[in-house]
């Protein structure tokens, strides 16, 4: 670990005293995180649900960016990427970003074509 | 003569671009590699997902359980166990941080926690397993594989098969090994035949059937009596539960990642606290005190934290999304 420890999360706007505060803090934004989405996903909100972003329900699209930014804090402040230097962290960050996006891509731009092949394909599958 | 110095140094593999130690960078190496995998699991059950779009079970009527409550809760068990990984995330981090500080039992204080926040998490998890493989309404399984559940028509609860089942004497006795001629053996009879669930199903009109399709509105689809009556038909089998095969919640690939992927990840989660006792036991006896830094504390906190960010995933996307 870096002998220094970087104290401010938000971009500077929260400051805390120490690297024990600071965590306590971090996990009390990660709670608060869950509490939010577990609250969605029990009162799945109408307004959420029925309008869609590129194919996919506004709701979700909540979800995976509530997932990104708990990830976030998890890797910048548990696993002190924040105190590490630049050169480390984008070797660890960007490469799997990169190779996990592609992968995403790939197989879920194929797997709605599969599901067209099934649905107007001859083929009966529900009997 | 600074430029020589550092020339030297860099020949002599003296330049630290990175500016962590060996350890730490394998330990990040393994992380980053780990996480490609998950990666792949997560990326094939989106596959798999999206090409079974309409059909995909629907997650908060699957873990709908808290142990030693009656009830449906969709997701709060769920939840506290992610609250538990974060929670011992934390005291991993603070053990750390005292190892950092060379405070010695503050570290053993924060890594036993670390080590008990660990054990129930593996122990919800295997609680929902068990809870997955027994399953609890039961449902019927068509020629081509789909399954069909059923509804009380009048509450628009599900009708477990004991609700309307009927039972009929017969003399269908379990096949075993022991007995047939070339020693194969059969799947475990489930609690009711077929002719049971029909006969009773019949009886019954205020059952009605679920089919997989999902509706516009996110719900799975609901026959009327007529349309149940003729669906019925195509029955051919009794599910309960879940196995590898065939589970009663739909989509047959649904219970082969769940247990694949939340199993990758409790096996993580599991080697993780036997790590975390061997640093535990390590710390007690003096050996990072000895060796003057506790940096192995810091290594298995990185690895503890990464299962709890796959988990984070995990959650996201086999019981949010």
């Amino acid at each position: 670990m870096a002998h220094e420890h970087k104290l401010e999360i938000f971009r500077g706007l929260l400051k805390f005293k120490s690297n024990t505060q600071k965590i306590w803090g971090v996990l009390i934004f990660l709670t608060i995180v869950t509490a939010v989405e577990v609250g969605l996903g029990i009162t799945k909100p109408e307004i959420l649900t029925t309008k869609t972003l590129i194919g996919m329900k506004l709701l979700n699209w909540i979800f995976i960016v509530l997932t990104l930014v708990k990830a976030y804090y998890i890797a910048w402040d548990f696993m002190h990427l924040r105190d590490e230097k630049s050169s480390l962290r984008r070797t660890i960050v960007w490469t799997p970003i990169f190779l996990v996006s592609y992968l995403i891509f790939i197989l879920l731009f194929e797997a709605d074509y599969i599901y067209n092949v099934y649905k107007d394909g001859f083929v009966a599958w529900n009997f | 003569m600074d430029t020589t110095v550092t020339e030297e140094n860099v020949w002599g593999g003296g330049n630290r671009p990175l500016g962590a130690s060996y350890g730490k960078l394998m330990m990040w190496f393994f992380i980053v590699s780990d996480a490609l995998t998950f990666s792949g699991f997560l990326a094939s059950y989106g596959f798999s997902r999206f090409k079974f779009i309409e059909t995909w079970p629907i997650a908060d009527e699957v873990f709908t359980h808290v142990p030693f409550f009656h009830g449906n809760y969709p997701m709060y068990y769920v939840a506290f166990m992610t609250f538990i990984l974060i929670m011992s995330s934390v005291t991993m981090v603070l053990a750390v941080d005292a190892g950092h500080n060379m405070k010695k039992n503050k570290a053993i204080i924060y890594m036993f926690l670390t080590i008990i926040g660990g054990a129930i998490f593996v122990g919800s998890q295997a609680w929902e397993w068990a809870t997955f493989i027994k399953g609890d309404y039961g449902a019927l399984e068509t020629q081509g594989g789909r399954i069909l559940q059923f509804v009380k028509a009048d509450t628009g609860e599900r009708a477990a098969l004991a609700d309307f089942a009927q039972y009929l004497p017969g003399e269908r006795a379990q096949h075993d090994k022991n007995v047939g001629v070339w020693f194969e053996g059969e799947a475990p009879l489930t609690s009711f035949s077929l002719e049971e669930v029909k006969a009773g199903f019949m009886a019954d009109p205020n059952i009605l059937i679920r089919t997989e399709t999902i509706t516009e509105a996110g719900e799975k689809t609901l026959l009327t009596r007529e349309e149940s009556l003729s669906k019925i038909q195509d029955a051919r089998l009794v599910v309960e539960g879940a196995n590898l095969i065939r589970n009663e919640y739909g989509s047959r690939l649904f219970a082969d990642f769940f247990f694949f992927i939340t199993g990758f990840h409790g096996f993580h989660v599991f080697s993780g606290v036997v790590i975390n006792v061997i640093i535990f036991f390590n710390i007690i006896l003096g050996t990072y005190e000895r060796r003057g830094h506790y940096e192995m504390v810091e290594k298995v906190g990185l690895y503890w934290h990464f299962v709890d960010l796959v988990w984070v995933f995990v959650f996201t996307f086999f019981y949010l999304v």
